[in-house]
């Protein structure tokens, strides 16, 4: 497969995001050491990224903080895929069940991710799968609705009749006819899934529910910054520019699959 | 026309039915007790009880569907468990600040939004061009919040130009309400601003290769009629389209805008909700904000249909 410029530049900072993230015990301090003395200093060789309202290390809290991020991206995206598929198949191959299946996935659309995201944690309580549970059930209609579409277009095409003229039951033709020829433009779809399921989160995090607020977060450590943010502006922004980059690298490489798998679309788009 | 608005609207009824279903079963599809959760880990065996009756939970589900939908309709969304008052009154509370802030956003977007993108697809190819694309990307990238703090870091703090926080009422002074709008306004724009410019830069690009803008200059029509009759009417519907789609990313936005720039609106009634566990408060602003967008797309989907005689087929 060749590479073009945006994937590679995405795959490089994502690379390198999750790396920082998996080996953060052996690469930062601890962050959740407190250090009286050393409160709200401005970034320096022993604190890179300065130092919080307790002297914890904005570098360590940042580092970690991506933990969560990428941990709730890839599970949000992965959830939508399978069950993208699980929904869109069927709802694009058989007609009859084709409306209603749609018409339930525009009432999940039409509610705000971040209202519902908030109804369901009052109702179920804190913690990371909550959250992945919140963000994943608005993500997975836009999964839907493209599955459902490719579908309805490849159910036309000539091998898909011969193989349903040759006897090949329903599933058959969805798994080895159809599903084949969906998977690219899908997990283009997906990457900007996992694009705007960090951006969620984080504004979770930062409106304070969601994930606990002791594990370190990229919105919680903005959130806990807000009364210090005119004194310590290091508090918000390198744990905003960790967010932007995350998002930026998964949407250059969404962007550059897209352009990889369909030429004549990106020509078009760009 | 008229057909086409009936068909629509029609057709509009089973989604907003789907959004009361699911709205209500939220409360009832979580796992484990809503009502304990609600009366949080404090509260007693006859708190959680109160609490069960006052949510209707006590009753078989299909019942309490039905009564629940019966309110609605007739415009009760229930009473915050925290001070009593009705949900619609609360809400009617908060519009204003909310509703300034989502029309100057709107406002902002979209004509900047396609300023841009037909900036951007007149110089396709040029540095200018690449410049926006990139801005676009970037402020897609960036969480709402962040840019909002740098922009009062920026504009209010360093500069001192504009008000850190806080909203003005319009019929406290147009000026002052306009002053603490400015930075809230621009930071939720950014998103969509970038969405709308970039599919605009792409549908118009589109449509200037198309063989019916060929015809029309080789028949010897004029620059500025081409662009008005040929290539923006066409390039308007995928812009419409995006517009109403992000409806629902604008009022995400809207929720978290209210907290950094903390204006009393909707949003930060239901913010103010999470810490309360006050859940008919969260349930009645959903329920409205989502028939918001039901009904913004409907608005869209008439107006591609004006746009685009095709559409109303």
């Amino acid at each position: 497969m060749r590479f073009n410029r945006r994937m590679s530049i995405g795959l490089l900072l994502l690379g390198g995001l999750a790396l920082a993230a998996i080996m953060a015990p052996f690469l930062v301090g601890d962050p959740f050491a407190i250090s009286p003395a050393n409160r709200l200093r401005p970034p320096s060789a022993l604190y890179p990224f300065g130092t919080d309202n307790f002297g914890r290390s904005v570098l360590s809290r940042t580092v970690y903080g991506g933990r969560i991020s990428l941990i709730v991206g890839g599970a949000v995206a992965a959830i939508s895929v399978v069950l993208g598929f699980a929904i869109g198949l069927p709802a694009g191959y058989f007609r009859r069940i084709d409306n209603v299946v749609m018409r339930v996935m525009d009432g999940i659309m039409a509610i705000p991710s971040v209202l519902l995201a908030i109804a369901v944690v009052t109702l179920t309580g804190s913690g990371v799968g909550t959250v992945i549970a919140a963000l994943a059930v608005p993500e997975v209609p836009r999964v839907v609705r493209l599955v459902r579409s490719l579908v309805l277009m490849i159910r036309e095409l000539p091998f898909v009749e011969a193989a349903v003229a040759s006897g090949s039951s329903s599933f058959k033709v969805l798994w080895l006819h159809v599903l084949p020829h969906t998977v690219a433009p899908v997990i283009v779809q997906v990457t900007y899934v996992a694009g705007s399921t960090i951006l969620t989160e984080a504004a979770l995090s930062f409106l304070g529910i969601g994930t606990p607020a002791t594990i370190p977060t990229w919105g919680n450590m903005i959130a806990n910054a807000r009364n210090f943010f005119s004194l310590a502006p290091w508090l918000i922004i390198f744990p905003g520019i960790a967010v932007s980059i995350a998002v930026l690298a998964v949407n250059l490489f969404g962007d550059g699959l897209r352009d990889l798998l369909d030429p004549r679309l990106a020509r078009r788009v760009r | 026309m008229l057909a086409y608005i009936v068909r629509r609207i029609v057709s509009t009824l089973p989604v907003v039915a789907i959004v009361a279903v699911v709205v209500f079963l939220l409360l009832h599809l979580s796992p484990g007790d809503p009502a304990a959760v609600i009366a949080g880990d404090g509260a007693g065996i006859e708190e959680v009880a109160r609490i069960r009756s006052e949510l209707g939970l006590d009753q078989p589900l299909y019942e309490q569907f039905i009564r629940w939908v019966v309110r609605v309709v007739q415009g009760d969304l229930g009473a915050s468990i925290f001070s009593k008052i009705p949900v619609t009154e609360l809400i009617a509370q908060r519009i204003e600040p909310t509703l300034s802030l989502t029309v100057f956003t709107l406002f902002l977007s979209v004509s900047l939004g396609v300023a841009f993108g037909l900036v951007a697809a007149a110089t396709a190819g040029s540095l200018l061009d690449h410049a926006l694309i990139f801005v676009a990307i970037a402020g897609f990238s960036a969480p709402i919040f962040v840019i909002g703090y740098i922009l009062v870091l920026v504009f209010a703090i360093d500069l001192d130009w504009l008000p850190v926080q806080g909203y003005v009422a319009l019929a406290d002074g147009f000026v002052p309400f306009l002053r603490h709008l400015v930075l809230p306004s621009v930071t939720l724009s950014l998103a969509y601003l970038a969405l709308i410019s970039r599919i605009t830069r792409a549908s118009v690009l589109e449509a200037v290769a198309q063989d019916y803008v060929r015809t029309a200059y080789a028949k010897g029509m004029g620059e500025a009629r081409v662009f008005t009759g040929h290539v923006l009417r066409n390039a308007a519907v995928p812009i419409t389209t995006i517009v109403g789609i992000g409806v629902a990313l604008l009022i995400s936005g809207v929720v978290v805008t209210e907290s950094v720039f903390n204006i009393p609106g909707i949003g930060r009634l239901v913010v103010d909700a999470i810490s309360r566990r006050d859940y008919p408060v969260i349930q009645g602003v959903t329920l409205v904000f989502a028939g918001v967008c039901v009904l913004i797309n409907l608005l869209v989907d008439l107006a591609c249909g004006l746009f685009d005689p095709r559409i109303r087929l």
